[in-house]
């Protein structure tokens, strides 16, 4: 995988992790591939070490073809060791999709996903309000601004207990939620059940970041759309900042 | 020792699956049918004895069940 390596000479330093089944790697570091600053390498899920990287990136997929419950298996393989340090050091960790419930899984993040209230795996575009415009991760986006990012999952039915949502309000820690195309955080705009139309959320430190929906999908006009390329800007922003 | 593991949604937690199951069971003729939940259902071979049901909860705390969303139950039979 080395050979892939495109770090050199770039500024922020992404990781991929590949787990035997994420499908959404490729499309990650093509994403990262986009920006001047930036580059990115993968890392093997048994990879034991995250040196010299900026932000590591738990990409979209079936890790371990989702058995027993989605991201249940690849919490123990033996990267997430590295990535729990790296996320303790103040390290940034980006969960999309699969990676979002492999992070709730290994406890990174608070609550479980469960299946899509409708049962039906859902494949399209929808709106996204950014709750929370101060993350590493949304920073270039504005407070209320409403993004369309593709969602396509099976598990994407947020739930924490109701201590847990409190919690997780009173702190900012909903970064997205789902709404309608005006902003209005609705039923119907809830596309698989997430309690309080949650879509994604950070931890109480922010550096670690979980979304069902993906940003790295929309990062090229010829692809869709580019409302995902804010959420790598505000990565390689607030790393960028960090070093000065 | 052989384990035989039950793993449900916790009561109040939505479950789909078994929504849907209640809807289809009418279908059928199967009126009155209430309350239906689907889970899992795990047997696994322990290398211990009777003494074993400290390791068989654990693995469901950090393995078989999530605690969050998921309820669990065992018991340990002659293997």
């Amino acid at each position: 995988m080395s050979a892939l390596s495109q770090t050199k000479n770039r500024t922020v330093r992404f990781g991929i992790v590949v787990f035997p089944g994420s499908n959404c790697d490729a499309d990650s570091y093509d994403a990262v591939g986009t920006f001047a600053a930036a580059g990115a390498r993968y890392l093997w899920h048994k990879d034991m070490e995250l040196d010299g990287l900026d932000c590591v990136i738990l990409p979209g997929g079936f890790s371990y073809g989702d058995y027993l419950r989605s991201g249940a298996i690849a919490r123990f393989s033996p990267i997430m060791k590295a990535v729990r340090r790296f996320a303790g050091d103040g390290g940034l960790v980006i969960g999309i999709c699969n990676g979002f419930q492999i992070l709730l899984e290994a406890g990174l993040l608070p609550g479980a996903m469960h299946r899509n209230e409708g049962l039906k795996f859902v494949c399209r575009l929808v709106n996204l309000r950014v709750e929370n415009a101060v993350t590493p991760f949304t920073n270039k986006y504005k407070q209320g601004q409403v993004i369309r990012i593709p969602i396509a999952h099976m598990e994407g039915n947020y739930f924490v207990g109701a201590a847990g949502l409190a919690e997780l309000e009173a702190h900012g820690q909903i970064v997205v939620r789902y709404c309608d195309p005006s902003g209005e955080v609705t039923k119907n705009a809830n596309p698989n059940g997430s309690l309080g139309n949650v879509a994604g959320i950070c931890n109480r430190a922010g550096n670690v970041f979980g979304l069902m929906p993906h940003p790295e999908r929309v990062c090229d006009p010829v692809v869709g759309g580019s409302d995902g390329r804010g959420v790598f800007e505000s990565i390689i922003s607030s790393i960028a900042q960090a070093r000065i | 020792m052989r384990a035989k593991v039950y793993i449900t949604p916790k009561k109040g937690i939505l479950d789909p699956q078994g929504a849907a199951i209640e809807r289809a069971l009418p279908a059928l003729g199967f009126a009155g049918v209430g309350n239906v939940r689907v889970g899992k259902y795990i047997e696994l071979d322990l290398p211990g004895g009777e003494d074993s049901v400290d390791e068989v909860d654990k693995m469901c705390q950090n393995l078989l069940a999530n605690p969050i969303i998921e309820d669990f139950r065992y018991e340990l039979v002659p293997g």
